[in-house]
């Protein structure tokens, strides 16, 4: 089995869980969850060094969700990675759980930072990759953005930062599916020109098919002077194709017969 | 107060290089010589309040005790809910330093006039506020903060310390005595406590003898002091140079009901639910808002005489 096809069969056991945990918990976001399955299964699957059993293993790779409403994909694949058992999942969003919608640290092996409030996971990151740099350790940072989570200011301060401080220890992956609460990114707050305004902030930027794994790999994978951040555009609910690129995915929960097709469909495909 | 600020961090520093101070570009004249001999734990983050709360974070997960710094209300409210979901919710060893507290900046406008800090700083779950009132006091409490888990707020201002020794311990969770006295008990936080020793003192000429308190922790606050206060004296006036919903004369109240404790005189001194428009001097604006030495006689000796009618 290659690389690739072995991230491919973690997403897919990552978009099945989701699905499920979604419609069980009755819980919305399954669109920016779907969005961001294939790049975590990359992450997790292929790029990042860490130590299931022994979470807090101090060479680690870091790994922030800053768009904390895509959670259940990083509970999903924390516990196919072997963090914790998988039936676990089972008590996504349920009363007295602690696997909230968004992603929290609490009792969660392998959350780093929880998360849910929008632009906050950035200027941490930058920390972490600092302190990094501060300590001479060799781990690197991940950090996964939405696009939509652009318009908050304090992502620009964290952009700032990161390149003055020569942070390429710090890869940031937007989720570039270009579609927000209400509208699309660009009706809503114009994100575009994305990239030259990255570049123009000093930090190496590439853009690639954020669901095609090898795509994803290379550019996570290239060593570069500055921070970097990966352009990756992908469609909101990837994988169920009702869900893609629809608002209201962003609110609706799947069940009955749509719960149904999601998961012939995952099931189905590849 | 920020002197005795800068000579614990000195010696913090030299003995934890996991120190790091980060301002959000405030310190003029004050932090040259730390970043000068500590670099490497030195960060002026710039005019970022978000992210330097956002960056204290990531340094505070990664193992650093973080202090960060700037004036007024720009390293509390301005980033405050990085302060809530980051600092606190992670228990991380963040902590805030604001100088400029109450009026410190006066004539600057209501935009640097710090009056609610204490109140939200307070109700965030899990945090340590010290408002220090003396010399002592301030240097220490950045080594009580240091060595406390958790996030903590330390509110320093403009104001001249007043000049009493302490003799015990200055610790989280205790208060201290600034003046002797068993008529009635001043409860005092900050700079403002010089106008409250002067009007003892005046007081004191009237036969009136107040027991004069820093309350320096206001949480956790030291419940011994409230309970004798409320026992020895004839109750408890407290004085802020803040907002009182939420500050430190409610921190008493709630003290007192909590405990059962039935002081027979109970008031507030401090701003009533108000924003300044007006501008001056810090002891021009303690004087419009009636929390100056001529208000606090005035108002006490009649607490007093009503009792005694």
């Amino acid at each position: 089995m290659t690389n690739s096809m072995k991230t491919q069969e973690l997403a897919k056991k990552v978009r099945m869980h989701v699905v499920k945990m979604v419609n069980k918990g009755g819980s919305s976001h399954i669109g920016s969850v779907l969005s961001i399955v294939d790049i975590l299964a990359v992450l997790y699957g292929r790029v990042m060094r860490y130590k299931s059993h022994n979470p807090e293993w101090v060479d680690r790779d870091r790994f922030i969700l800053s768009k904390g409403h895509a959670g259940a994909g990083v509970y999903a694949v924390l516990a196919e990675c072997g963090f914790f058992h998988t039936e676990r999942l089972n008590n996504h969003y349920q009363n007295g759980s602690i696997f909230s919608g968004h992603v929290s640290h609490k009792g969660i092996p392998g959350v780093e930072l929880s998360t849910g409030s929008l632009g906050q996971g950035l200027p941490v990151a930058s920390g972490m990759a600092l302190s990094a740099k501060i300590d001479k350790k060799n781990h690197k940072v991940f950090a996964v953005l939405g696009d939509g989570e652009l318009n908050e200011g304090s992502n620009w301060e964290a952009f700032m930062f990161a390149s003055h401080h020569h942070l390429n220890n710090l890869t940031v992956i937007i989720d570039r599916n270009r579609l927000q609460s209400i509208k699309t990114t660009e009706e809503t707050l114009s994100l575009e020109p994305l990239r030259e305004k990255l570049i123009s902030f000093n930090w190496d930027v590439s853009e690639v098919n954020g669901h095609d794994h090898d795509e994803l790999f290379s550019a996570i994978n290239t060593n570069t002077q500055k921070p970097k951040i990966i352009i990756a555009n992908t469609i909101k609910g990837k994988g169920v194709s009702f869900m893609e690129n629809k608002i209201e995915w962003h609110y609706r929960t799947p069940s009955g017969k749509l719960f149904d097709q999601a998961i012939k469909e995952i099931k189905e495909n590849i | 107060m920020r002197d005795a600020l800068i000579n614990s961090l000195f010696q913090l520093a030299d003995k934890d290089p996991n120190l790091m101070l980060l301002t959000g570009d405030l310190g003029y004249g004050v932090f040259e010589e730390f970043e000068k001999k500590y670099p490497k734990q030195y960060l002026n983050v710039g005019i970022a309040e978000q992210n330097m709360v956002g960056v204290a974070v990531g340094l505070a997960l990664e193992g650093k005790v973080v202090f960060t710094y700037s004036i007024g209300n720009f390293p509390t409210l301005r980033c405050l809910e990085q302060i809530r979901n980051g600092a606190c919710y992670h228990n991380l060893n963040i902590n805030v330093i604001a100088t400029g507290g109450g009026f410190s900046y006066g004539g600057l406008g209501m935009s640097h006039h710090a009056t609610e800090d204490i109140s939200i700083m307070r109700a965030l779950p899990g945090t340590t506020v010290l408002v220090p009132t003396t010399s002592d006091e301030s240097k220490a409490g950045v080594v009580n903060l240091y060595k406390t888990g958790g996030v903590g707020y330390l509110r320093l201002d403009k104001s001249k310390y007043v000049n009493v020794e302490l003799i015990d311990k200055i610790s989280i969770g205790k208060a201290n005595i600034l003046r002797k006295g068993s008529d009635i008990t001043l409860v005092v936080a900050g700079g403002i406590a010089q106008e409250v020793m002067k009007a003892a003192e005046i007081l004191s000429s009237a036969n009136i003898e107040c027991r004069v308190v820093s309350l320096y922790s206001i949480k956790p606050i030291d419940i011994d002091v409230i309970r004798s206060a409320c026992k020895d004296t004839l109750g408890i006036v407290t004085i802020e140079e803040g907002n009182l919903a939420g500050g430190v004369g409610s921190a008493i109240l709630e003290a007192c009901y909590d405990n059962e404790f039935s002081p027979k005189v109970f008031y507030r001194f401090g701003l009533n639910d108000k924003y300044s428009a007006i501008v001056g001097s810090q002891d021009y604006l303690r004087s419009y808002y009636g929390i100056d030495c001529d208000s606090l006689v005035f108002k006490i000796k009649s607490l007093i005489n009503k009792q005694n009618l």
